[in-house]
């Protein structure tokens, strides 16, 4: 690999931007493809394929046996809100790899005795937030219920381009909530953005259930083509 | 996405500008059960110095020993390790499966 290539690749992802090295295995010769540049690669739909699942693997492109090797950043999952379901949720999140911050000003709730291991921030979102440098490789998801800590956080969530962003609340309730939003500047397609009610449709019932549905909706969104989301959905 | 080999490609290059030779191989295929994933990082300098996972620990000795040989060749090499392979590696996988590994030199 050339010096420059590695180099290149290293502030990639320090930067937290995906990036696929493509190695020619014959003759070692490589290239690396930003995740910004691979619509208009010749190799656009094998590498938009293992980007989106996150996997490296051979590709035989005429008559050329490729490897196509993926650095994506280590996804984050920032819930705001240290409600019950929280605590189901980080675990399960934690194992399926993800970077887990609960935010909550609220001390009684942002308690390390009810999220042992997990990093807490008992502040407001306003203070908590900018400095988790929260970006597209980030799903949000705000669970507090209560409006004051909710509709700033998701302000937040939109301007910051998360691949995931849900609301805990009832239609009714995300109704509202959308009219705040407008209230305070969001646009249309920033409310759209937002998965409400939270979670697959799976009939969970308990906050555990409802962990795992907010998980699938989550990992659904991450792996899943355009298409076949709006069918989980 | 879940890409946890945070500082094994940082170490490659502050090698490379600290002066030394440095490989980087990496598991490009697999079979059956294998214990690093496809993609999985190990770096390797001159010194025999190396950090990362290949295989868990199986396989790493003899790949850093092909290693040594890519930087002084710099030419890549692709390396196959699996018990069906013992003949051509004194070392395998004792969980059964068979991986490849493409060595290659930086800079």
């Amino acid at each position: 690999m050339q010096l420059s290539t590695l180099a290149e690749l290293n502030a990639e992802r320090a930067a937290r931007r995906p990036a696929v090295l493509v190695t020619d295995v014959a003759s070692g010769e490589q290239r690396l493809v930003k995740a910004a540049a691979i619509p208009r690669d010749p190799l656009s739909d094998e590498l938009g394929k293992h980007l989106r699942m996150g996997k490296s693997g051979m590709v035989e492109v005429d008559g050329k046996r490729l490897f196509l090797n993926v650095y994506a950043p280590t996804a984050k999952l920032v819930i705001v809100g240290a409600v019950h379901i929280s605590q189901a949720l980080a675990p399960i999140a934690k194992s399926l790899g993800y970077d887990v911050t609960v935010v909550d000003p609220r001390t009684a709730f942002a308690s390390p005795e009810r999220f042992p291991d997990v990093p807490l921030i008992a502040e407001w979102p306003d203070v908590a937030l900018p400095p988790l440098n929260v970006d597209h490789y980030t799903a949000f998801v705000a669970l507090t219920h209560d409006p004051k800590i909710d509709d700033p956080a998701l302000l937040h969530a939109f301007s910051r381009d998360c691949f995931y962003i849900g609301a805990l609340g009832s239609r009714k309730t995300h109704a509202k909530r959308g009219d705040r939003l407008r209230a305070q500047g969001a646009r249309d397609a920033d409310i759209a953005r937002i998965h409400a009610p939270i979670g697959l449709a799976i009939g969970a019932v308990s906050p555990s259930e409802i962990a795992v549905s907010i998980m699938a909706e989550i990992t659904a969104t991450l792996r899943l083509p355009a298409k076949e989301k709006e069918q989980a959905a | 996405m879940l890409n946890r080999d945070e500082d094994i490609l940082k170490a490659a290059e502050d090698w490379h500008k600290g002066g030394h030779g440095v490989a980087l191989a990496t598991v490009v295929e697999t079979w059956g059960s294998a214990p690093r994933p496809v993609g999985s990082n190990l770096v390797i300098n001159d010194e025999g110095t190396f950090l990362g996972s290949v295989s868990g620990g199986c396989v790493e000795g003899a790949v850093v020993t092909e290693a040594l040989d890519v930087i002084s060749s710099g030419q890549p090499k692709m390396l196959e390790f699996g018990v069906a392979d013992e003949t051509a590696w004194n070392v395998g996988l004792s969980c059964g499966g068979t991986i490849r590994v493409f060595v290659e030199k930086v800079g």
